[in-house]
């Protein structure tokens, strides 16, 4: 087991102007589950590959443990890739489909079944290492895929969107085991998805990435409720936070007829940037009914405890799309206006032009 | 959702499959019985107008991509399954969506390797199953795809024209780049390393593998078969002032290391100067001592016909690269191997066949001009080989047995690393 490190690496393709992974700089602790998450072409794969020694890099360097890797094979590294291809041998045991990379390796047969039966405990294989491949579930199959990748003992887990090709039930259904078994194992891995809802609920942390630069690293909880930028603010959260633009005013920011209270210094960062607008964010699930921004409803979804109404609002730039979370029980109509309020110390506040965050 | 199908050339058959069944429970009626390889999906085969293709489940996106990869590989010639169409939308009875399905065309006369294995389980068949793997694997490397997941089951075998040619099936992994790093191509032949180990060991286990055939090192000996092969192929090589020999030695090389020429290509740099590409192919038994009967007649051991054919081609490409290959081999007979046959004294002749005369003053010409570091003409090398080897060998025609049969015609490593 080991930390990983990246330090300014950099991977530009050939042809191409704009590094497609320009100056990472990530620090993944001994045993931390850490995931990629960004829009595709924002450099999460590239940056995996880096770390497999499947890309060169063309500046800075990759760390495992105290070794630079920068430039190594990628077998030389102590890392096991876990792909979404799991092809089991139908006439092997269930055994052997765990621990033949390990034969093949000329690990001494003791060696190969004590790491085959430890993995199987951690996976619930015991009882099945004899059978042949046939006689599992579905379930059971992943399960003896990732043992294959277990019994490795490898420093490092590489996972590129390993789920994206199951079915949406056992997509989840793995995702809770993948993210319980590392936990169990302590192996520091890295998870690369196009998938926030994966991302947030599988990592420790969660470095979002777009156009080959990281955006954000941070807990699920910290990227939620402290996004560092707008990008990272549409990104995070299903469904998407309320992006609009607002006035900056004595005492908050105006938007869609009301004033919503921000705190003096945020407004005084805001002005020492010379802003006279601000884009805002809230969360659908942020809101309550009120006496603040008025809501043409368009649509309403209700989804039993919750309803999701879709509505526009008045902005310094027009009508604006928006969606907010109310009581499934006492739905407003479509075609009412609303007004709602913003609840305390849930509104985002970030730079127009930057699209940084005011007030951290 | 609706029903979709994405093709170059849709068939309204496609339309009439039940899409709203899962692929598992299509009726037999429709669905016809071939081998079948490890897969991680569902695959069935149907008939279209006739035609035997392969449906394959799999979701959207990945049907999508891997249509556009097998497109791309079929237009730059790289032997893969042709792509037949994408059918997304599919929605079950109950209104529950089903996966998207893959729909190619069934390689004619191909097999699973499984069904190689079990209709010849002779030793060699594993080699010439690797050989022909890493011809594919080298060509797709060269073309900057990476497969990701190189297997025997992700493979077709087909024999053609007495060649053993593999096909790619499985491109769901693959990614296609500018150029590969040596990085993605190390960690492409590990993964291959592994799964072709792990098929031999599970046909061992299901007592399909030749017991001579130990998994372990045939598969660790794919990467030491790729590496030089990717050396020899990524190397094209200069000819000066018409010399041959640069020629004749990459071609032994090919051959040392098991593949055969599938074709030359060469383009002149000026007056004096020629590069020379040589293609490579995996050939079955009997295939050269077959094609040199048919091109000139000569009925000789296989080992022997695969050197003189070696010879004629390596002298089309010089004199006559844009002739038809049947004229060229004629003249080839007539100024080349008999020129050499006959130029040998008849009291010499019993000493051995004329095909083995004629291969031993190739390899003498060869000898030759290692040793003096020159071009040597023919006839010299014949007036040295006759005084210097033929002289000194018992005469061959009189004895018992083959004395000149395989071994001696076997050719030693020159491979210089």
């Amino acid at each position: 087991m080991a930390k990983v490190v990246f330090k300014n690496a950099t991977r530009i393709y050939p042809g191409t102007e704009r590094p497609a992974v320009d100056n990472l700089n990530i620090e993944i602790n001994d045993g931390e589950f850490l995931v990629l998450v960004g829009p595709s072409g924002c450099g999460k794969s590239t940056s995996l590959r880096m770390l497999a020694g499947l890309e060169p890099i063309d500046g800075g360097q990759v760390f495992i443990g105290e070794r630079d890797v920068t430039h190594l094979a990628p077998k030389d590294r102590d890392i096991a890739m876990v792909f979404q291809n799991y092809a089991l041998y139908p006439h092997m045991t269930v055994a052997d489909n765990m621990g033949f990379a390990l034969k093949i390796a000329g690990k001494p047969k003791d060696e190969i079944r004590k790491r085959v039966e430890d993995a199987a405990k951690l996976l619930d294989l015991m009882e099945y290492l004899d059978r042949k491949p046939k006689a599992l579930s579905g379930g059971q199959r992943q399960r003896v895929a990732m043992g294959r990748a277990i019994v490795r003992e490898p420093q490092v887990f590489l996972m590129d969107e390993p789920l994206s090709n199951l079915d949406a039930k056992l997509r989840v259904q793995t995702r809770t085991q993948i993210a319980s078994l590392q936990r169990r194992l302590g192996v520091t891995t890295v998870y690369v998805t196009h998938d926030q809802v994966e991302a947030m609920t599988m990592g420790d942390r969660v470095a979002v990435m777009k156009d080959g630069v990281l955006q954000q690293i941070d807990s699920p909880q910290n990227l939620y409720d402290q996004p560092s930028n707008v990008f990272v603010a549409g990104f995070i959260g299903s469904p998407a936070m309320n992006l609009c633009s607002a006035y900056v005013r004595d005492s908050g920011v105006e938007v869609g007829g009301a004033q919503i209270a921000v705190s003096a210094d945020i407004l005084a960062e805001a002005r020492s940037r010379g802003l006279t607008e601000v884009t805002i964010g809230f969360r659908p699930e942020d809101m309550q009914l009120g006496e603040g921004m008025a809501i043409a409803i368009e649509f309403v979804e209700v989804l039993g405890v919750d309803a999701y109404v879709y509505g526009t609002i008045e902005t310094t730039h027009g009508q604006q799309n928006t969606v907010i979370r109310t009581d499934g029980r006492k739905p407003p109509k479509a075609g009412d206006t609303i007004r709602v309020n913003v609840k305390d110390g849930h509104i985002h506040v970030f730079d127009s032009n930057t699209g940084e965050r005011l007030g951290k | 959702m609706s029903l979709a199908v994405k093709a170059a050339v849709a068939d309204p058959d496609l339309l009439f499959f039940p899409w709203d069944t899962p692929l598992e429970e299509w009726p037999a009626d429709l669905v016809v019985a071939l081998p079948r390889g490890i897969s991680r999906h569902i695959v069935r085969f149907v008939r279209i107008k006739g035609v035997i293709h392969a449906v394959k489940e799999i979701e959207e996106h990945y049907a999508s991509r891997e249509y556009e990869l097998l497109l791309q590989l079929t237009d730059l010639g790289v032997p893969s399954v042709r792509a037949t169409a994408v059918v997304s939308g599919r929605i079950d009875k109950n209104g529950e969506p089903l996966p998207a399905a893959l729909i190619t065309e069934h390689l004619e006369f191909s097999l699973p390797y499984r069904a190689v294995f079990s209709s010849t389980p002779r030793p060699d068949t594993a080699i010439r199953l690797l050989d022909a793997l890493t011809l594919l694997f080298v060509r797709l490397h060269s073309i900057g795809f990476s497969w990701n997941d190189c297997s025997l089951s992700n493979t077709l075998f087909r024999r053609d024209a007495g060649a053993f040619a593999a096909y790619l099936v499985d491109a769901e992994t693959g990614e296609m780049h500018p150029n590969l790093s040596n990085g993605q191509r190390q960690y492409d032949i590990e993964t291959a390393i592994l799964n072709v180990t792990g098929e031999m060991m599970d046909l061992q286990a299901g007592g399909k593998l030749p017991e001579s055939v130990d998994p372990i090192p045939v598969g660790q000996s794919l990467k030491v078969r790729y590496e030089r092969l990717w050396e020899f192929l990524s190397k094209p090589i200069l000819l000066e002032f018409g010399d041959r020999a640069p020629l004749d030695n990459h071609i032994r090389q090919l051959n040392l290391l098991g593949f055969d020429v599938s074709g030359i290509e060469m383009k002149s740099l000026d007056a004096d100067r020629q590069v020379v590409q040589v293609g490579a192919k995996v050939v079955d038994a009997g295939h050269h001592a077959r094609r040199l009967i048919r091109l000139t007649g000569l009925d000789v051991e296989e080992n022997q016909a695969r050197r003189l054919l070696n010879d004629l081609d390596s002298y089309r490409a010089t004199n006559g690269a844009n002739e038809v290959e049947e004229v060229v081999a004629h003249r080839w007979v007539t100024e080349q191997f008999e020129a050499v046959v006959s130029a040998v004294p008849r009291d010499l002749a019993k000493k051995l066949e004329p095909a083995e005369i004629y291969h031993e003053v190739l390899e003498h010409r060869w000898f030759m001009s290692e040793r003096e570091q020159r071009l040597i003409p023919i006839e010299e090398v014949i007036a040295s080989y006759i005084s210097e080897v033929l002289a000194n060998k018992p005469d061959e025609a009189t004895m018992f047995g083959s004395p000149s049969g395989l071994d001696d015609t076997m050719e030693i490593a020159l491979i210089k690393d």
